[in-house]
């Protein structure tokens, strides 16, 4: 039971706010688009990980519960 | 429309389930059937048990999904039937995978069967609106509203049938392009983090079945979960429609049970030869010219080398452990005389011209790979194209909304294995081919604007 | 110049801070712009430019809330509460406060709808999004028509700015939207942009 941040990649323009906001948990492929870590975000991170999601100007990112 | 058919021997006895092969196809060619043969053959509709009794029917049969996913149709009509409201029903017969013609040929020979699984489907989900999707053709179109309209004179259909064309796309038979299409817009697949029944709008859900699925679906219903599982095997139950490209040339839309020897459907020579992985040698021969290697399962699917495909079944727990599947049933045999790397190129920039446009690392990633899959099928391509595939094909790996990405990297990357021994050739400058004549499939043009994915 | 007595006071606030407010709406247009097109500010990150273009707009709103309240309060012009966001229903001036009554109620849509954003579809909220190019004309306007203070001096001037400044800015959009190519083109030009330069190669 841990939270994950699951992208919109339709949603998603390449923006790169998320990358910057939580760079341990995202990073920018070659073209700009985010490579977000599927695996629970750790506790320690949770503060970034909600500012990274509140922070893309496309609102593709999002933290969800996951079993 | 369908000139290229051609069907194994009939077996149908009049009046009773169909013996053997085959079920879907009659034994009348190519000549559609209309509502009095249909009638005539399998007699009226029937349902015995209701809705319950149909769904206890299908879950004994084990049939499952015959547009490539194998989804188990029990499980999904039984998400249909609990959703409120009742979801909106539709057949999927779109067919964007230009290799594959089993659905359009269902649909031109036998659309009662598929109209018959699409009330069934309809009864079972609680639905009175039901859509068929299908390709953009007049004469397919109007003999389908012809076959609509024949059967809501002898009011026949409890539930209504519309009929929606889907633009000549690859991705326009995706089921949740399909659900866009609907919902009045473009066929663009859209994202879907949650599992289920696809939402068509707020509230509304839609059960989407292929139309084979649909077709066996009034099989099932008539004679029975043991009749449908007295083919097939026992894990992968009943018969499936299967589209041979023939080593000739030739292409032939054909019914036949799975677990089927993929020597006997393609005409391998099935001696048991030693199993070079992309061996640039003769080819297995066949009855239809020496053949290298296998497409097996579409532009999704996988390359296998011909030696290894003649000793197989069509049947996913055969085909996965090597990286290959059923999927939709398409199976090309690649003549010997042919470069297996310019093939590949080939329907490697239809699929990156094929994207959505709608996910970056799809709309930039695929027709990267493409271009340097153009370029190892050239003359001594640079080493760092290998090294760029290499990496660019892990980028787009499950980074788009749909499996667009997924489904091409899956083909390049079996076709790299299978033609290695090429690859060297063409390192030292040469090509194996001798016929530069192209045999997969592709069709011409590149959509543009959203008018081309309405 | 006469000196600013306590029922001028409220007067001389709302004008002061309709002219702030006006300079903020400006920055918030230009930095939307910006958001869109994934321009940069000199030294700031990509998140800065989203953040500045959210908070300035949440400044702008406290200044307007304080310029529409010193205005109904002021007791030599009769603007009664609901002129703020009813158009023309003002009896002093009551075109040119109508049509800040209209700007008004779009930048409160734009906020709610932003903040509610989550909650909503993507189509419905980029639609009312769109009606920020409705709601900065008609400020502008309204603050030309309302006061003499736009006509001469450093309010002249600021207006120009703002005016030019967005001009600049929606010109800059337009540009880009000329060339842009449509998403069903995208993977067709990337590999045209990709095959040319391994030609070269």
């Amino acid at each position: 039971m841990g939270k994950r941040l699951r992208l919109d990649p339709v949603a998603c323009a390449g923006h790169g706010a998320c990358a910057e906001l939580l760079p341990e948990l995202i990073t920018i492929d070659e073209w700009g688009y985010p490579i977000v870590a599927d695996q629970p975000v750790p506790h320690g991170l949770q503060r970034e990980a909600r500012r990274a999601v509140a922070g893309c100007p496309a609102l593709a990112l999002a933290l969800t519960r996951v079993a | 429309m369908t000139d290229s058919l051609t069907l194994p021997p009939p077996a149908l006895a009049a009046g009773g389930p169909p013996r053997g092969l085959p079920r879907l196809l009659p034994d009348a060619g190519t000549v559609p059937v209309d509502l009095r043969a249909h009638l005539a053959m399998h007699g009226p509709l029937r349902a015995p048990g209701g809705r319950d009794g149909l769904l206890r029917e299908v879950a004994a049969a084990g049939l499952t999904g015959r547009g490539g996913a194998a989804f188990p149709v029990a499980r999904k009509l039984a998400a249909a039937a609990e959703a409120r409201p009742a979801p909106v029903v539709a057949g999927n017969g779109a067919e964007g995978e230009p290799a594959s013609g089993k659905d359009r040929s269902l649909l031109w020979i036998a659309p009662h069967l598929v109209l018959d699984g699409l009330q069934l489907a309809a009864g079972a989900a609680g639905s009175r609106s039901t859509v068929l999707y299908v390709p953009r053709n007049e004469r397919l179109h109007g003999r389908l509203a012809g076959a609509i309209a024949e059967r809501a004179a002898a009011g026949m259909d409890a539930a209504r049938v519309e009929l929606v064309t889907a633009p000549d796309r690859f991705l326009a038979g995706e089921e949740s392009a399909l659900v866009s299409r609907l919902a009045g817009g473009p066929a663009l697949p859209a994202y879907r983090p949650v599992r289920g029944l696809p939402r068509l709008a707020p509230g509304r859900a839609a059960l989407v079945q292929n139309v084979e699925t649909l077709a066996h679906l009034a099989l099932i219903a008539r004679y029975g979960a043991a009749w449908f599982r007295a083919a097939g095997t026992g894990a992968e139950p009943g018969t499936m429609l299967a589209t041979l490209h023939l080593a000739d040339g030739r292409t032939s839309v054909v019914e036949v049970p799975l677990g089927a020897g993929l020597a006997g459907l393609l005409g391998l020579d099935a001696r048991p030869g030693p199993a070079e992985a992309g061996a640039a040698a003769p080819g297995v021969p066949s009855a239809f010219g020496p053949v290298q290697a296998v497409l097996v399962g579409g532009y999704h699917g996988a390359w296998l080398p011909a030696a290894e495909a003649a000793a197989l079944p069509l049947a996913n727990a055969a085909l996965r452990p090597l990286g290959a599947m059923v999927g939709a049933g398409v199976l090309a045999a690649l003549p010997a005389d042919r470069c297996g790397l310019a093939e590949t190129a080939r329907v490697a920039r239809y699929l990156a011209l094929e994207s959505a446009g709608q996910c970056g690392p799809c709309f930039n990633g695929l027709p990267r790979i493409a271009a340097a899959m153009e370029h190892l099928a050239g003359p001594r391509p640079d080493p760092r194209a290998r090294a760029d595939l290499e990496r660019w094909t892990g980028l787009v790996t499950g980074r788009g909304a749909c499996h667009h990405p997924d489904g091409s990297v899956r083909f390049i990357r079996s076709a790299l294995r299978v033609f290695a021994a090429e690859a060297r050739v063409h390192e030292q400058g040469r090509c194996g081919g001798t016929d530069p004549r192209p045999f997969l499939p592709v069709p011409a043009g590149a959509p543009a604007t959203d008018e081309d994915w309405s | 110049m006469t000196g600013i007595t306590s029922s001028t006071a409220l007067w001389y606030a709302s004008r002061a801070t309709g002219v702030v407010t006006l300079l903020l709406l400006t920055a918030v247009v230009v930095l939307g712009i910006l958001v869109n097109r994934q321009g940069r500010l000199p030294g700031l990150p990509a998140f800065a430019v989203t953040g500045l273009h959210r908070n300035i707009s949440l400044l702008a709103v406290a200044f307007l809330a304080i310029h529409v309240v010193t205005a109904i309060a002021d007791p030599y012009v009769t603007i009664g509460l609901a002129a703020a966001v009813l158009p023309f229903a003002s009896a002093y001036k009551p075109l040119w406060l109508g049509l800040g009554a209209i700007s008004l109620d779009l930048v409160a849509a734009l906020i709610l709808t932003s903040l509610a954003r989550a909650r909503m579809s993507r189509r419905a909220w980029r639609a009312i999004h769109w009606l920020g190019y409705a709601a900065w004309p008609l400020a502008v306007v309204h603050s030309i028509g309302s006061s003499a203070d736009a006509r001469n001096g450093l309010v002249l001037g600021v207006l120009v700015a703002c005016v030019l400044a967005t001009a600049a800015a929606v010109a800059w959009r337009l540009a880009h939207a000329a060339r842009e190519v449509p998403r069903a083109g995208r993977a067709a030009a990337a590999l045209s942009r990709v095959s040319a330069r391994k030609a070269g190669l």
